[in-house]
């Protein structure tokens, strides 16, 4: 009846996830019962989980982010923890078996659950309005991917609870995550929640190469769009060429584990190898999947806060496209030591070599544009430095890692572990903090406390640096990674330094949770009622904060590279606005529950398919099934805004733009 | 949203007026219609769905001769069978064309007779091909046996999973045009079903020409 579930599957005998089990779900019991308090139930259902609208969809997939940052973050403290105490002849507080799992669940929830909605969140929220359009080109699909995302981060929440997690690393390299050497439920929560999740960001790329190429403002052309807008719709077509590779090969994985085939077995032919290959074929165009939009965020904030436009936009242009398509041809750098032979490990060197040209190009252009510039240094600012600093140092470490010689010696050593912690915190983390800074008010309406901010980037700037540069040494040292206990107690000061920086991040991460509830209480002292709070370039601004439902009230005419600075100067050189446009009635998507639906579906198959209840994944099949074609019946398709409406929002748009023409002065 | 086109000597009305924006010659002038934005995204979807048989073309490459002293492709193919389903698969495709040129027409009748048809000639390709799967598994060739088998019966079962959800498709769509004719939204549907359908072929050369043709090379 319940396959493989019973009572055993909740650890009632292990005092760290029992206790942390319960802690979790008097929290969402306590959320719910203030939400059920506060009667903010219909709000939140028709406003938010149900809504079409890209803006609350970005909120939402950031607030996803959020929350998976402080789990991911508590396994990665737990590890340092761990590591710092088992030193010599003490064994520390985890077990190996448990151990293992958190360092396995601590990389799939960063990379999967907290960086790729984070930065997904952010092209959901910016690109229609750097397009100066009203929405994606497939809204409803566009929340059916986040509920999907959404239920792939729900199933390896609930690893913690019911069952156990993986404990084969974020990449289950089999034949270690075959049936035969990891029999528990671990990895088909790893490979079930991944693969759910999976579907929504490949239908999101689609949806986002389908708007940017084909939805945009009037008069804007290719070599006319934002470079954050560029970078999404480089990110987006490496997600549609690279994850259904992943799709793939996990499926092949699964049919290992259920049914018995030989892909990657060691008998039967199997070739686990293959799955490497595979497996980093998406594996290392999903790092530019994560860092080019960021490179876009530090491009915006560049330009805006030195109050020049972006120097050298067109080689930025080619630049992320030349990244883009160089990052499908350096896949076998993550296994020199497969023994390809001499050539072949010399061809993915120089192919991963190369690749820093394009990146030097853009940390020249970034430095350039600041030059000369006046330059504001306000939060984003300081994120943008501190990557330019700690990126040039990670990627010097990883031109390093490109020479086979060099990673034969280095290979799965902790130098490895703090290179790619050097890029990915650098660069991603950075940015997507720098942008949840940058975009914030043209979400809410008001900017997040400035002071708070830096203190927060100094956090994880230092504590960064502390954290990770012992485990260079390390790894020089002979350090491998995914150690439980650590033998040779002269690491022990490395390991404290690191234990020091991990805690300092911490108190960063804390500092955010502060300084997003001090934002909110003290709102009134940094309302942004202009809707260009940084004085910006880029047609985000132009709308108000937040903007209204449809955007745009008539889609803006776009003349050269910064549309939004050219009619904010017009503007204020002639000290009169735009001539008032006729208003017409907009046509807006509706809101629908499909998602969730879809979402709820998926989600109790994916359990049922974990588990082997396999009447109930059937079930979770035919639901969902039955909710697409129920969808598909629909009549209505649209609702529309009245004209009057229309005119209403705008008018109050043109009032306070009016006032401003006597405030504020324009470039000359 | 249709903005109107001025020359550069009009430039100095830039920022002032609306309807301005120059034809920058790559048809820019605003938005596309649905009717081009539906099948360009879902092109898309099906270009993404080539990627993942790629890589399941890769497996397949790499593990053929992985026999595990079990049987090889040259034992179990039978190329008259290939013949059968290549040519219901094609067919199917055919009349999948017609059923659009009729629905353009909209001619209900004739649509749903060519979608019949269509969907007939699928499950002859699916009969045809899952006789074959079960009489491997019967003569001790299942997926079990060896990698090569693993990836033979994921390659072909997968493109067979896409005709049996294709067919899903092809009945609700049957559905949906009976039910509710000719509007817009359920013609661009059947716009992708189609697309969808001719990939599958497309995909379906590939297994024939790499699996079955090489495969049977002596």
């Amino acid at each position: 009846m319940f396959g493989r579930l019973t009572w055993d599957a909740i650890p009632f005998n292990q005092p760290i996830p029992l206790i942390t089990s319960i802690v979790v779900l008097l929290v969402i019991a306590a959320v719910i019962a203030w939400i059920t308090y506060n009667k903010w139930w219909p709000y939140l259902w028709n406003e938010w989980i149900t809504s079409t609208d890209h803006k609350r969809i970005g909120v939402m997939y950031i607030v996803l982010a959020l929350v998976m940052l402080v789990r991911g973050f508590a396994d990665a403290l737990m590890m340092r923890a761990q590591q710092t105490v088992a030193v010599g002849a003490s064994q520390g507080y985890l077990p190996p078996e448990h151990y293992d799992q958190i360092f396995s669940a601590h990389g799939t929830i960063m990379i999967f659950f907290m960086a790729m909605p984070f930065i997904i969140g952010l092209i959901n929220f910016v690109v229609p309005l750097q397009l100066g359009v009203r929405d994606v080109a497939f809204p409803t699909m566009n929340n059916v991917s986040f509920w999907l995302t959404a239920s792939g981060a729900l199933l390896v929440n609930l690893s913690l609870f019911i069952g156990e997690f993986a404990r084969t690393g974020w990449l289950a390299f089999p034949p270690l995550s075959e049936k035969q050497f990891s029999p528990g439920v671990g990895v088909d929560y790893y490979l079930v929640s991944l693969q759910i999740a999976g579907v929504g960001t490949v239908l999101t790329a689609m949806n986002f190469v389908t708007t940017i190429l084909k939805i945009r403002a009037p008069g804007m052309s290719y070599m006319r769009m934002p470079i954050f807008t560029w970078t999404a719709l480089a990110a987006s077509l490496l997600i549609l060429a690279a994850f259904p590779v992943l799709t793939a090969t996990y499926a092949e994985l699964m049919l290992d584990r259920y049914l018995g085939f030989h892909f990657f077995t060691n008998d039967g032919g199997g070739n686990s190898m293959l799955y490497m290959n595979l497996i980093w074929v998406w594996g290392h165009p999903e790092v530019y999947i994560l860092a080019l939009p960021a490179f876009g965020i530090y491009s915006e904030i560049a330009s805006t806060f030195s109050g020049k436009p972006l120097f050298g936009y067109r080689s930025m242009v080619f630049a992320t496209l030349g990244i883009c398509i160089i990052s499908f041809c350096v896949w076998l750098h993550h296994f020199f030591t497969m023994g390809a032979g001499a050539d072949v490990n010399a061809v993915f060197g120089i192919a991963s070599m190369i690749i820093a040209v394009p990146t030097g190009v853009k940390i020249f252009n970034w430095m350039f544009t600041m030059y000369g510039g006046r330059v504001r240094f306000t939060t984003p600012m300081y994120y943008l430095v501190g990557f330019m600093i700690t990126f040039v140092i990670g990627g010097l470490t990883g031109v390093l890692l490109a020479m086979p010689p060099v990673d034969f010696i280095v290979h799965n050593s902790l130098f490895l572990v703090a290179h790619f912690h050097n890029v990915i915190i650098g660069a991603v983390v950075f940015g997507v903090m720098a942008g949840y800074t940058y975009w914030f008010p043209k979400a809410f309406g008001f900017t997040l406390d400035e002071r708070l901010g830096k203190w927060i980037f100094w956090c994880w700037f230092i504590g960064f640096y502390l954290a990770w540069f012992p485990e260079y040494a390390l790894g020089f040292m002979g350090g491998t990674r995914r150690l439980q206990h650590i033998a040779d107690p002269s690491w022990q000061p490395y390991l404290d330094v690191a234990m020091v920086g991990a805690l300092i991040i911490f108190a960063g991460i804390v500092l955010t949770v502060v300084q997003l509830i001090y934002s909110i209480r003290t709102r009134e002292r940094r309302l942004d009622l202009t809707g260009d709070p940084w004085d910006g370039r880029t047609l985000e601004w132009l709308t108000l904060s937040p903007p209204p439902h449809f955007n745009f009230a008539v889609l803006p005419d776009v003349h050269g590279e910064e549309p939004y600075w050219t009619r904010k100067q017009t503007a204020l050189r002639e000290e009169q606005l735009i001539e008032e446009p006729d208003y017409e009635p907009i046509e807006m998507p509706v809101n629908t529950p499909t998602g969730i639906i879809v979402a709820f579906f998926a989600s109790i198959c994916g359990f049922a398919i974990i588990w082997y209840i396999w009447w109930l994944a059937i079930l979770g099949l035919i639901g969902a099934f039955a909710v697409f074609v129920w969808y598909a019946w629909r009549d209505e398709h649209e609702h529309i805004i009245p004209a009057d409406e229309v005119r209403r929002i705008e008018q109050e748009r043109r009032r306070i733009r009016t006032e401003l023409l006597g405030q504020w002065k324009p470039v000359s | 949203m249709e903005a109107g086109i001025v020359s550069p000597t009009e430039a100095p009305a830039i920022g002032l007026t609306h309807g301005s924006s120059e034809d920058t010659g790559l048809g820019n002038r605003g938005p596309q219609s649905k009717s081009i934005v539906v099948p360009y995204g879902f092109w898309l979807f099906v270009l993404s769905d080539m990627v993942l048989f790629s890589a399941l073309f890769a497996s397949y490459a790499s593990l053929a001769r992985a026999t595990a002293g079990g049987p090889g492709s040259l034992q179990l193919f039978d190329r008259s069978t290939v013949a059968v389903e290549t040519i219901a698969l094609l067919l199917s495709s055919f009349m999948c064309g017609l059923a659009i040129v009729a629905a353009k027409r909209k001619n209900l009748l004739w649509t749903e007779v060519w979608l019949v048809v269509t969907a007939v000639l699928g499950l002859v390709f699916l009969f045809v091909e899952l006789r074959e799967f079960a009489h491997m598994i019967s003569i001790g060739a299942g997926p079990q046996r060896s990698a090569f088998l693993s990836s033979f019966f994921t390659l072909v079962g997968c493109h067979g999973a896409h005709v049996t959800a294709g067919l899903m498709w092809i009945g609700t769509m049957m559905a949906q045009v009976w039910a509710k004719g000719f509007q817009p939204h359920i013609g661009r549907r059947l716009l992708c079903l189609s697309i969808f359908w001719h990939a599958l072929d497309i995909i379906w050369v590939a297994i024939f020409t790499i699996v079955y043709l090489i495969g049977t090379l002596p």
